[in-house]
C-alpha cells in the first residue's frame, strides 16, 4: 500500500513528503483521502476559490496500479463555479503516473508569483518557469511541448490547464494526456488563479504482495469479466453515445435548452459516429475497454484546394449533448468542430454548452441583445457558436465576464433564470428522464450525474415514492464513495461488486470485509456532507430552475411538490442529522 | 523457442496491460505496476496520433549484450538477450547500445528487458501482440 503524500508549496516553492498511513486505513485512499487531506489544508473554508488559500488535492487509491480499471484519480478543491465543494475525476495516465511517483495523494497550495509548471520525478519536485508557454491558446499544443522538454515517454501524465484556465472561466478544465479530462467545477480557473500552467508527473515505483499467487488469479478474473462478460460493451462498442438515440426515442434528450426533448439526431448519433467518422480508439492506463472515442474530421483550407488538416477530435455522449442537442446542433461535422474548440480551450463541455443554450433563448427573448452576445445567437447556428465560446475565453465585454462565472451567475445578473439549466450552479448534464435524475443533481455531493445515477433509477423505477426515491440514490451516493475511494472507473462498477473489492483487497494482503467497505462508503459520504455544510451549503428547492420544476419527462410530469416533499424527507434523514 | 512479436502495432490503444503484466509476469518475484516492465506503450506524440509499443526485437547480434561489462545480458539462441538481473551493475551502456529504445532502467538503477516469455500476449486485449516459436 502507498501511503506518501507530496505536499507542494506555490509560493515559496517548496515540497515535503510525509507519510499517512493513518489516513489511508482509515479512509481507504482516492475521495476519502482527498476530503480528509483537504479538510486539513483548506485553513478557510469560506476563502475566495480563486484565492491563495485554495487547495487542490489529487489522490490515488489501493488499486492502482494493482487492477485493471484503476485508471482513475480523484482531485478536490473548492470550485470557483459553485463556490463550495469541488470534486472531479480525470483518467488518461494520471492515476499509474502518480502511482509510479510513489504517492497517494499530491496536494497543491499557495500561488506562483510567475507562471510555472512542476515536474514530479519520483522523489523530486522541480519547479520551471512557464512565462514562455503563457498564452498558448491549445491545449493541446502546450502538452505536445511539454511532451518534447520532457522526459518520462510512456511512463508519465500532463496534467494541464487551457487557456481558458489561464483566463479563468469558472469552468475551466484540466485535460489529462488527450481527451481526458477533470471535467467539472473549474479546476483549471484554480489552477489559472495559482499561476500553475501544468503538472508533469513520473516515476518508476512498483508495489508487492504478500499474496502473489491470489493477487494473479484475482486479476485474472477481473480481467476476464472486462473483456468477456457484457459488463463492459455498451462502452466497449459504441460508447457512451450510445445513449443519443433511446433518450430521443424515449422524449428525454434535452434540445434546445431543455424546450424540447426529441429532435433530428440520427446525424450526431454514436452509431451514425461510429461509422463515419470514427477513426481510432484510446485507453485511459490499465483499462481494457478503450472507451475513448476519436472521431476523424477532415477539413479542406478555407482559401486553398487540395490542402487538408485532419483533426482527431474525441467524442462522448455529455458533448453531444451539450454542445449538439441541447443548443440544436445536429449535424455531425458542425459539433465536432464546437467539440474541438472546446477542448482545444480546456472549457468544459457541459458547462460550455448550457451557458449558450440559456444566452440563446435569453437572446431570443430579448433579455440580452447583440450589445451583449456580439453575434446574434440562433439554435443550430454552429458558427455563431465558434464565435460566442472565443468570447467566452476571451471576456471582450461584460456580458461574457459575467458567462464565464457560469449560468446562474449570468441569469442572475440579466434575467431568465427560471431557464438557466444549472442545479446548485452546475450546469446540468443530459438527461431528462425524471425526477430523480434532476434530484439526485440537487443532493448529489457535486451536482453531478455520476454521483447517484438518477438517470438509470428514473429508467429502472419510474414510479418512486419520493422518499424511496431519496433512499436509493443516497445508498449509490454512498457505495460510490467506495469505488471512488479504490479508485475505480465508474463504468466498472457491475465489475466491481463489493464481494469482488473484499476479495481483491485480500489478494493485496489487506483485510477488507464486504460489511466494513459499505460502513466506510456512509461515513465518506457523512464526512463530505458536513464539508459542504462548513462551506456553507444548503439544499433548497430554490437552488433548480423553474423550468425543471415542472417539465415533462418519460417518467410523467414533475411537480414542485414531489422535489419539496423529497428535500424535506432528505434534510430530516441525512442532512441535519450530522 | 518464444519470441515475443508485433502481430499489428496499428491496433494499440495504448492501455499499457502489456505493461502491467510484464512486472507481474513472475510470480516469485511480481511486482505491481509498471516499474519492472521490459515493454512500454506510448503514445504518438499525443494519443491523437495514436500509441504503440516497444519491446526487445530480438536482434541476432543483440548490441545490448556486446556492451554488457559483467555478462549480465547475453545473447539467446533464436534472438534477444538472457538477462542476469544479479550480474546487472546499472551501468546503462545497453540503454544507449539499443538502438530502439527497449532496454529500460528500473527504479533501483538495474534493467528491464524483454525476455521474451510471452506472459503479456493474453492480457492484451486487443490483438497487437503475439507469441511465436522459433
Amino acid at each position: 500500500m502507498i501511503d506518501s503524500i507530496l505536499s507542494i508549496n506555490l509560493t515559496d516553492y517548496s515540497y515535503e513528503v510525509e507519510s499517512r498511513e493513518d489516513l489511508i486505513e482509515r479512509w481507504i485512499g482516492g475521495i476519502g483521502l482527498a476530503t480528509q487531506l483537504f479538510k486539513e489544508r483548506m485553513k478557510d473554508l469560506k476563502a475566495d476559490p480563486l484565492s491563495e488559500k485554495n487547495v487542490i488535492v489529487f489522490a490515488i487509491g489501493p488499486f492502482t496500479p494493482a487492477y485493471p480499471y484503476a485508471s482513475k484519480t480523484v482531485s478536490v478543491f473548492k470550485s470557483p463555479l459553485t463556490n463550495e465543494f469541488g470534486e472531479s475525476h480525470g483518467g488518461g495516465r494520471t492515476a499509474m503516473a502518480i502511482a509510479s511517483a510513489g504517492y497517494s495523494a499530491i496536494v497543491i497550495e499557495g500561488v506562483s508569483d510567475k507562471p510555472v509548471y512542476v515536474v514530479i520525478d519520483g522523489e523530486k519536485v522541480y519547479f520551471k518557469d512557464g512565462r514562455s508557454l503563457k498564452g498558448i491558446r491549445d491545449s493541446l499544443i502546450l502538452a505536445r511541448i511539454l511532451a518534447e522538454i520532457e522526459k518520462g515517454r510512456g511512463i508519465r501524465s500532463i496534467i494541464r490547464a487551457g487557456y481558458a484556465g489561464e483566463r479563468l472561466v469558472r469552468f475551466a478544465c484540466i485535460t489529462t494526456e488527450t481527451y481526458r479530462h477533470f471535467g467539472r467545477l473549474g479546476l483549471g480557473a484554480v489552477f489559472g488563479s495559482k499561476n500553475l500552467l501544468a503538472l508533469v508527473v513520473m516515476g518508476k515505483k512498483s508495489y508487492k504482495t504478500d499474496n502473489p499467487r491470489l493477487y494473479r488469479e484475482v486479476y485474472k478474473e477481473i480481467y476476464r469479466l472486462g473483456v468477456e462478460s457484457d459488463a463492459m460493451r455498451k462502452y466497449h462498442l459504441i460508447g457512451t453515445a450510445e445513449n443519443v438515440l433511446p433518450l430521443n426515442e424515449m422524449r428525454a434528450l434535452p434540445v434546445k435548452n431543455l424546450t424540447e426533448f426529441q429532435t433530428e439526431c440520427e446525424d450526431i448519433s454514436g452509431e451514425t459516429l461510429a461509422e463515419t467518422r470514427l477513426g481510432r480508439r484510446i485507453a485511459c492506463s490499465h483499462c481494457p475497454t478503450a472507451c475513448i472515442h476519436i472521431a476523424t474530421l477532415r477539413e479542406e483550407y478555407e482559401e486553398e484546394k487540395y490542402f487538408y488538416k485532419t483533426l482527431m477530435i474525441g467524442y462522448d455522449y455529455e458533448l453531444i449533448y451539450a454542445l449538439g442537442s441541447m443548443i440544436g446542433v445536429t449535424e455531425k461535422d458542425s459539433l465536432l468542430r464546437l467539440i474541438h474548440k472546446v477542448e482545444s480551450y480546456g472549457l468544459d463541455a457541459i458547462s460550455t454548452g448550457v451557458c449558450l443554450a440559456w444566452a440563446t433563448e435569453a437572446f431570443k427573448r430579448g433579455i440580452i441583445d447583440v450589445d451583449e452576445t456580439l453575434t446574434p445567437l440562433d439554435f443550430g447556428d454552429w458558427r455563431a457558436y465558434m464565435e460566442a465560446i472565443d468570447n467566452l475565453v476571451f471576456q471582450p465585454n461584460e456580458f461574457y465576464r459575467s458567462l464565464a462565472k457560469g449560468v446562474r451567475f449570468a441569469s442572475q445578473k440579466y434575467g431568465g433564470q427560471e431557464f438557466a439549466l444549472a442545479i446548485a450552479g452546475n450546469e446540468i448534464p443530459g438527461y431528462n428522464t425524471g425526477f430523480s435524475v434532476y434530484f439526485g443533481l440537487l443532493i448529489g455531493m457535486r451536482h453531478s450525474h455520476l454521483d447517484n445515477a438518477g438517470y438509470s433509477l428514473d429508467q429502472k423505477h419510474p414510479d418512486l415514492k419520493p422518499e424511496n426515491a431519496v433512499e436509493r440514490l443516497v445508498r449509490e451516493e454512498m457505495w460510490r464513495q467506495v469505488l471512488s475511494s479504490l479508485v475505480v472507473c465508474f463504468f466498472s462498477r457491475n465489475i466491481y461488486t463489493p464481494q469482488l473489492v473484499s476479495k481483491a483487497f485480500n489478494a493485496l494482503a489487506i483485510e477488507m470485509s464486504e460489511d466494513e467497505l459499505i460502513k466506510k462508503g456512509e461515513e465518506i459520504y457523512m464526512e463530505k456532507l458536513k464539508l459542504k455544510k462548513e462551506m456553507g451549503y444548503k439544499p433548497s428547492v430554490g437552488d433548480i430552475p423553474e423550468r425543471i420544476l415542472n417539465i415533462s419527462t418519460p417518467a410523467g410530469k414533475l411537480n414542485e411538490k414531489r422535489f419539496e416533499t423529497a428535500l424535506e424527507y432528505y434534510m430530516q434523514e441525512y442532512w441535519e442529522r450530522f | 523457442m518464444k519470441l515475443l512479436k508485433i502481430a499489428d502495432v496499428e491496433k494499440c490503444v495504448g492501455c499499457g496491460l502489456c505493461m502491467y503484466a510484464c512486472s507481474r509476469k513472475n510470480v516469485k518475484d511480481l511486482h505491481i505496476g509498471i516499474g519492472h516492465s521490459g515493454i512500454r506503450a506510448v503514445s504518438l506524440s499525443g494519443f491523437e496520433r495514436g500509441a504503440t509499443v516497444i519491446f526487445c526485437h530480438a536482434c541476432k547480434e543483440p548490441p545490448c549484450a556486446e556492451v554488457c561489462p559483467t555478462n549480465a545480458l547475453k545473447p539467446r539462441k533464436g534472438g534477444g538477450v538472457i538477462f542476469s538481473e544479479k550480474l546487472c551493475l546499472g551501468c546503462g551502456n545497453c540503454i544507449s547500445a539499443c538502438k530502439i529504445g527497449a532496454i529500460f532502467e528500473r527504479e533501483d538503477g538495474k534493467i528491464a528487458v524483454c525476455i521474451h516469455c510471452g506472459y503479456c500476449v493474453d492480457f492484451c486485449p486487443h490483438g497487437v501482440l503475439k507469441v511465436v516459436e522459433v
